[in-house]
């Protein structure tokens, strides 16, 4: 009984991880413009069918990842500078179809060059798993939760200890008085774009090992990280990684006692309920724009 | 004939410089002209007042010399160099700081943060002493500098906003409304303290709603009506001019 709780439990940790990191992305971008990325899914996509590709292609697999997301991250500004940036006048609703149409264009350019096919990529270790009482935990799972919480510290302290990490927090708070106090503004948009493409091609090079990747993964992973992101109350990265553990517990857990057949509803069946109960998000109201 | 005209003004003697030289400005919100082509200048040390009423176009034009909002005609020289098409953060960069109207502070973050954060292109190693100068300035600051900008009170959040605006060691400072919604005693607190910085030999321009104080410790003044510049001259000029006397001073 417990044994099975955990494996569940374990299998939640670890999908919830990428889902903390998507949100987190989500969060980034939101801080510093205001905006929603929806791109943010084909980000995660592009990172592991990337490093798929070039895996397959013979690269070394660690090169290969960094090589990944390096590319993902370029993409990202590439997007900021020439899809966003332009435009950055224009109403909110306006940018956040772009980041839609950026979307497609990513996913359309991958299904194009690499296939329609599922790619899988190796994991960072060998594949034994490891027993922990009578629950099975592959050591992939573990990376995902260790370097998640690695990225998380990181970023925290990003955010409170350097001049820069305060500087986007600023312009969260009030963009004008950014302006005045000499913040480039337009680069912390790009910065907050290459970053959040960054995360999102972390999370999905180390979630592929474990579910397999296509092009057309990105659009629901992506959905699932922006609703952790609103589960934490959009703009907290705290709520973000707390919104994208809650929702991977609760998905595992559905899937084992209800039924899997449920599994990708429960996002959905939850930002109804959030919009209906809790506009702001689960830490949206006392902490709307902390970083 | 508009008085515009007439007063196209140069305060300067001829042999003072022109720190910041306006010509033929105008700026739309959309459809709407706001500013209808501004020519002014502000001499090097001077303590410059640009008085008039609610939606003259001030805010507008400080907003325009910062470079937060573009203008749609017209240049604006600063110390020699066209800076009209510079990005805000350059000019902040060359010494054109704004402590803006009304409360626009980084309201979670620490009041000493929000200090720090003037200096974002002033980084030096001397950053703690210009931090203590500005505790100097405003002590109240100093006792509240661990508590979120966003609880103190109006008064506070103008001197954050000053005290923020400073450790960009401006050669410009541009100040918006700095007593606006004070009580009495506190605006013109506030009003000393730009006197001072003025004899540190800081070039303010100085926007108030407050004629009769901000012409009094203005060496030059410009008078705003709907988007122009209608009177130009001395802080005592215009303080006995009749037309300003009237408008402004409810005399």
């Amino acid at each position: 009984m417990l044994s099975q709780f955990l494996q569940f439990l374990f299998a939640g940790l670890t999908v919830g991880a990428t889902y903390a990191l998507a949100a987190l992305g989500y969060t980034l971008v939101y801080s510093a413009s205001g905006m929603i990325n929806f791109a943010q899914g084909e980000f995660i996509m592009l990172g592991a069918m990337t490093a798929s590709a070039l895996v397959a292609a013979g690269v070394p697999l660690l090169l290969a990842l960094a090589l990944a997301i390096a590319f993902t991250t370029l993409v990202g500004v590439t997007m900021a500078k020439f899809a966003v940036e332009p435009a950055k006048t224009t109403s909110m609703t306006s940018l956040i179809i772009i980041t839609l149409g950026a979307g497609q264009v990513i996913r359309g350019a991958v299904q194009i060059s690499l296939g329609k096919g599922n790619h899988a990529l190796p994991g960072l270790s060998d594949e034994r798993p490891l027993h922990i009482l009578g629950a099975a935990l592959v050591p992939q799972a573990i990376w995902i939760m260790g370097l998640a919480l690695v990225i998380v510290l990181v970023l925290f302290w990003y955010f409170n200890a350097t001049m820069h990490g305060k500087a986007l927090v600023a312009t969260s708070h009030n963009r004008l008085a950014a302006q005045l106090v000499g913040i480039n503004t337009m680069g912390i948009l790009t910065f907050s774009f290459a970053l959040s493409a960054a995360l999102g091609a972390i999370g999905g090079v180390l979630l592929a090992p474990i579910t397999f990747t296509s092009y057309d993964a990105g659009t629901m992973l992506g959905l699932k990280g922006f609703v952790a992101a609103a589960l934490g109350g959009l703009g907290s990265a705290l709520g973000a990684v707390i919104g994208g553990l809650v929702l991977g517990i609760i998905e595992a857990m559905t899937a084992a006692y209800v039924s899997s057949a449920y599994k990708d509803a429960v996002a959905f069946i939850l930002i109804i309920l959030l919009f209906v109960v809790a506009p702001h998000g689960l830490f949206g109201a006392k902490s709307s724009h902390r970083v | 004939m508009r008085l515009a005209e007439q007063a196209a003004p140069m305060p300067l003697a001829p042999d003072a410089r022109a720190l910041l030289e306006v010509k033929g400005l105008k700026v739309r919100y959309g459809p709407i002209e706001a500013l209808h082509g501004i020519d002014f200048a502000v001499a090097k040390g001077q303590l410059v007042a640009l008085v008039g009423a609610n939606g003259a176009g001030k805010t507008t034009l400080l907003r325009v010399l910062s470079g937060v909002h573009r203008q749609s005609e017209g240049t604006i020289g600063f110390d020699g160099t066209d800076i009209s098409r510079l990005a805000p953060h350059r000019r902040v960069a060359l010494g054109i700081c704004q402590a803006p109207e009304g409360r626009q502070v980084f309201g979670p973050m620490s009041v000493e943060d929000n200090i720090r954060l003037g200096a974002y292109r002033r980084q030096s190693a001397d950053l703690n002493e210009r931090i203590d100068q500005a505790y100097v300035l405003f002590p109240v600051l100093k006792e509240k500098r661990k508590l979120s900008a966003g609880t103190l009170s109006g008064g506070q959040q103008q001197m954050l906003a000053i005290a923020r605006a400073l450790m960009g060691e401006p050669k410009l400072l541009l100040l918006d409304e700095p007593s606006l919604g004070l009580a009495p005693l506190l605006a013109a607190e506030i009003l000393r303290v730009v006197d001072r910085l003025r004899q540190q030999g800081i070039t303010i321009l100085l926007v108030e709603q407050n004629a009769r104080a901000a012409l009094a410790i203005a060496d030059f003044g410009y008078v705003m009506e709907t988007g122009r510049i209608v009177k130009a001259g001395t802080g005592p000029e215009l303080l006995q001019s009749e037309d300003v006397k009237r408008a402004y001073l409810g005399m």
